[in-house]
Parts: C-alpha cells; sequence; structure tokens
C-alpha cells in the first residue's frame, strides 16, 4: 500500500533521513521503532505529505506523494488518519467538535447524521458521553483516545500514529494500544505506528522496522526481530545502557568542541 | 564595517521575505472570504461570531475609555490655545475633525493591536506549537481559510464599528471641556460640531480603519503561523507581532493621511 523508495531528508544541512526503504502491506500493522529523536516523526511526517524529501519517493496506491500538488494531496489526505504525538485536537473546540471536525469540512452530512456519526467514532474508543467536554478538561490518555476517535472519523484507509504511547501510564498505554489493534482488525485498517516503546511494539506488530541513524536497519515480524542477531537491535530491544549504540555522535566531536580546534 | 553591512543586508532580505509572506496571505485569506462560499466552503458563523465578539465587542469599553479620555486631553489643549483667541467655540469644529480623520482610527488601531492583534499570535502561536496547525494541514483542511479568514472578517466588520464609537465618544469628551469650562451652550456645540463636519471626513477615517484592520489582523495572525521555539517562542513571537503591527499602522496612517490631504 506504501512504498517507500531511497528516501533522504536534511534540515539545515544535517541529514537526518539517509536512505529510508520501507514497503507497507494492506491491512498490516506495521510498527517503526527506534530512539528518540532519530528520525521517526519525521519519516512519518513525509509518510502523510507534510514534509517534501530530498531525494527518494513515497509511493500510496502506486503513485508518488512527493511530486503531488496540494490539490493532489489533500484528496489522498482524506484517506488518512493520523494521530499526533500530543493529540493535536483544537483546544477552541469541544471534544464533539474535534471529532466532528473533518466531517464538517470534508463530507456534506448534514447535522443530525454527524452527530450520529461523533457518537459511534467516540464509542469505538470508549469515551461515550464526554462529547461537550473541552480539551483541557481531559486527561492526557484521553486527548490521545478523542485524537484517535477524530482519525478514524473519515473511515480511512490507512491510520498512523506517532507515539501512541508517549507520556502515558502502562495501563492507558496498553488501553491504547488494544484499541489500535482492534480498530486494525475490525475495520481491517492499514496502520503505521511508531514508537519507541518495545513492550507495546511487540504487542501491536505485524511486521516492524528498526530505525538508526536514518536508514532501516531491520525489518520482520515480531519473532524474527527478536531473534535478530543484530547487536544493535538487541540493544534496543533489551534497552541496556551498555552496547554499540554510542551516547553521543562521537567523542572526536566533543573534544573538538570543548577545545575549539 | 563589514559586519554591520551583512547585517543590515541580512535584515533587509528577512523584511522583503516577511513581506512577500504576509502580502501572499493577506491574498490567500481575502480569496477564502470571497471565493469560499461558492465553493461550499463558506467562513463559519459560529467561527465568525466568536471572533467578532472576541474582537469587538469585547475591545468595545476600552476603546471607549480611552477615546474620552483623549478627546477631554485634546479639547484642553485647544481651549488653552483658543482663549486667547477669543475662540473658544471652534473646540467644537476641531475635536469633530480631528475624531473623524485622524485620532478616532488611530486610537483604535492602537489598541485594537495591542489587544486583539497579540493576541491573534499568541493563539496561532500556541497552536502552531502544539502541532495543531499542522495537523489541520494533514487533515486536508487549509490553516489560512480556516484560522485567518474568519479573524480578518471579523476585524474588518469590527474595526470601522469600534471607531465609530470612538469618534463619538471623543467627540463627547470636547463637548464636555466645551460646556464645563467655556460654557458654550449645549446646542450651540453640537450644531457647531455637526456643520463642520462633512461626510468625506467620515468616510476617510472609517476607509483607513479598514486598511488598519487589515494590518493588524494578517500581522498577527503571521507571526503566529511562523512561531518556533515552544512557549517562549509564542511570547517573543508576540512582542515583535505588535511591534511590527503598531510600527504599519502608525505608518499606513501618516500615509493615508497625506493621500487624503493631497486629494
Ligand atoms: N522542522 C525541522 N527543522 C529542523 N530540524 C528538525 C525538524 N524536524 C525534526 N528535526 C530534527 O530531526 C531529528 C529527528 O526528529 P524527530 O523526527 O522528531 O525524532 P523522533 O520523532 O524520532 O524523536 C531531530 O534531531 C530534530 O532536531
Ligand atoms: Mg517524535
Amino acid at each position: 500500500m506504501i512504498t517507500v523508495n531511497n528516501l533522504v531528508k536534511k534540515f539545515d544541512g544535517r541529514t537526518v533521513l539517509s536512505g529510508i526503504n520501507l514497503e507497507v502491506k494492506t491491512g498490516e500493522t506495521m510498527v517503526i521503532m527506534g530512539g528518540s529523536g532519530c528520525g521517526k516523526s519525521t519519516l512519518l511526517r513525509h509518510l502523510v505529505g507534510y514534509y517534501r524529501p530530498d531525494q527518494g519517493e513515497i509511493l500510496f496506491d502506486g503513485k508518488d506523494i512527493a511530486k503531488m500538488t496540494e490539490a493532489q494531496l489533500d484528496a489522498v489526505r482524506k484517506k488518512f488518519g493520523i494521530l499526533f504525538q500530543s493529540g493535536a485536537l483544537l483546544n477552541s473546540l469541544s471534544v464533539g467538535e474535534n471529532v466532528a471536525l473533518p466531517l464538517r469540512e470534508h463530507s456534506d452530512l448534514n447535522d443530525e447524521i454527524i452527530k450520529i456519526i461523533v457518537k459511534i467514532k467516540l464509542e469505538l474508543v470508549g469515551l461515550t458521553g464526554f462529547e461537550n467536554l473541552m480539551p483541557s478538561q481531559i486527561s492526557g490518555g484521553m486527548k490521545k483516545r478523542v485524537g484517535l476517535a477524530r482519525a478514524i472519523a473519515l473511515d480511512p484507509q490507512i491510520v498512523f500514529y506517532d507515539e501512541p504511547g508517549a507520556g502515558l501510564d502502562p495501563i492507558t498505554t496498553a488501553v491504547i494500544d488494544r484499541l489500535i489493534v482492534d480498530l486494525s482488525k475490525k475495520l481491517g485498517i492499514t496502520s503505521i505506528v511508531v514508537t519507541h516503546e518495545m513492550k507495546s511494539a511487540f504487542r501491536i506488530a505485524d511486521r516492524m522496522a528498526m530505525l538508526y541513524e536514518g536508514k532501516v536497519i531491520a525489518v520482520g515480524t515480531p519473532d524474527e526481530i527478536r531473534d535478530s542477531s543484530n547487536p544493535l537491535v538487541q540493544q534496543f530491544i533489551t534497552g541496556s545502557a551498555d552496547g554499540p549504540v554510542p551516547l553521543r555522535r562521537s567523542s572526536e566531536e566533543y573534544i573538538k568542541s570543548l577545545t575549539g580546534v | 564595517m563589514k559586519h554591520l553591512f551583512g547585517f543590515i543586508g541580512r535584515r533587509t532580505i528577512m523584511f522583503f521575505r516577511h513581506l512577500t509572506s504576509i502580502a501572499c496571505i493577506t491574498g490567500e485569506a481575502f480569496y477564502w472570504i470571497v471565493v469560499g462560499p461558492f465553493r461550499k466552503k463558506p467562513v463559519k458563523r459560529f467561527h465568525l461570531v466568536s471572533q467578532m465578539v472576541e474582537a469587538g465587542v469585547n475591545s468595545l469599553m476600552i476603546v471607549m475609555v480611552i477615546s474620552f479620555f483623549v478627546g477631554l486631553t485634546m479639547a484642553m489643549l485647544l481651549a488653552y490655545q483658543l482663549r486667547k483667541f477669543g475662540s473658544e467655540s471652534l473646540i467644537a469644529d476641531f475635536t469633530a475633525i480631528a475624531f473623524t480623520r485622524e485620532l478616532g482610527p488611530l486610537m483604535t488601531a492602537i489598541i485594537v493591536a495591542g489587544r486583539v492583534g497579540a493576541s491573534f499570535t499568541a493563539e496561532l502561536g500556541t497552536m502552531r506549537v502544539s502541532e495543531e496547525i499542522m495537523a489541520l494541514e494533514t487533515m486536508a483542511i487549509n490553516p489560512v481559510r480556516f484560522l485567518i479568514s474568519p479573524r480578518l472578517l471579523a476585524m474588518i466588520i469590527m474595526v470601522p464599528c469600534l471607531v465609530i464609537f470612538s469618534d463619538a465618544v471623543g467627540m463627547l469628551g470636547g463637548f464636555v471641556i466645551g460646556k464645563m469650562n467655556l460654557g458654550v451652550e449645549a446646542s450651540y456645540y453640537i450644531q457647531k460640531s455637526l456643520m463642520a463636519l462633512q461626510l468625506k471626513d467620515i468616510v476617510t477615517g472609517l476607509v483607513k480603519s479598514f486598511f488598519f484592520a487589515i494590518i493588524i489582523a494578517v500581522v498577527g495572525c503571521y507571526y503566529g503561523f511562523i512561531v518556533e521555539g515552544g512557549a517562549e517562542g509564542v511570547g517573543r513571537f508576540t512582542t515583535i507581532s505588535v511591534v511590527n503591527s503598531l510600527i504599519s499602522v502608525v505608518a499606513a496612517d501618516c500615509f493615508f493621511t497625506a493621500v487624503f490631504y493631497m486629494v
């Protein structure tokens, strides 16, 4: 469904993504793992057409997202649902209005029907009856669930999740993980999940990819990844401080920055 | 010296870059106000009304209070001078013209830039740093249409209304001084004000205020859209936004006064 070929992205001369290759099949849940700051969100934003790559292509159903005009992109985006790292609810609108927003903007449905759809979507994420609260009145976990209800409001073909468990307690994380699995199985949605939390990654993934220094260094089913012989992957799974992953980029650079030579 | 030129050069380039972006955004926001209804994407009444209340109704009190005091002050200043010539009754003419042509629009614009322009930057800047604007874009909702057009339209409607109130209250300030201090007859004062005023004076003031509304709305929103650096950035950009908005308004005011003076 989505194929990424040799995606390269630089910010102010600093390479963040240096040749990503990835394939996501229809109906599967793909988890992209990697340490903080390794470019997971950046990759996700490329997949949804928010950033334009410096090189490479991103094929969605065979068409290159990177080369689309804004109008073409908007048409494609209506098939996407995105859950942002912070939920990204509009704080000036109530929970119900947030979920209704894509429907109001992109469909001709009348108010009554929109209200019913909003109820159904909120029910799916376990938040029946919360329509009239404002985002500032609900907890972080609930915000993510509202964000998820909004993401699936237009019945997307594919849902992107940016760190669905970040900043949440383990139980809420587990609840959201189960929601992700339920949604993809019940509604047959393709899911792409970005996370650095191993526990949830193994819980939800059909396949997983590991991102390191701007490249995908391993792809496979959870079992294949668990049995991987790659020491980088092993260190990440076990979460140990010692291993091949360096704490800072290079000690030479550090010495340079100290001495100024 | 080289550094100085480099600094000035960079600043100049930055200035023109901002100016181009602001012009583009203005065009796009107007495009959606005008063309939106025909493409089934009109400015939503709910958004428009809430912005009109916020920008207009909630600014009314402070606009009136300040205009009243400025009116009083100006009339006293005039009285001081006019007494020498024994032509105190001219206070009526002077305040009427000064307020409708100049002080009403300018005072209102300065207040609104500080109050509403700042809140536009802070509001949209917060939306920007909390990924809300990105979320809109990835939901295929144009942020200029969704966020800037209603604010721009609300300002274009409300600022001229505020100016009318400012004019009226400013003249009331002049009247109070004229009546209390100089003993000008009430009916005579009002009659004189009305005779001094031409439709042209009021219209030029309102034309000015229309452009001030656009400047304040677009500058405020633009700086909100380009905020970076988290909550601290929101504060910094709000300051920059208000300063630039004030400079632009006063410069535009000078420009329009010159134009209206010549025609
Ligand atoms: N718009 C941007 N401009 C400049 N640098 C950026 C931008 N977005 C991300 N980066 C940089 O790219 C790197 C990866 O960021 P990100 O994708 O957010 O990481 P992750 O989500 O994996 O934690 C970071 O070093 C960040 O500073
Ligand atoms: Mg991230």
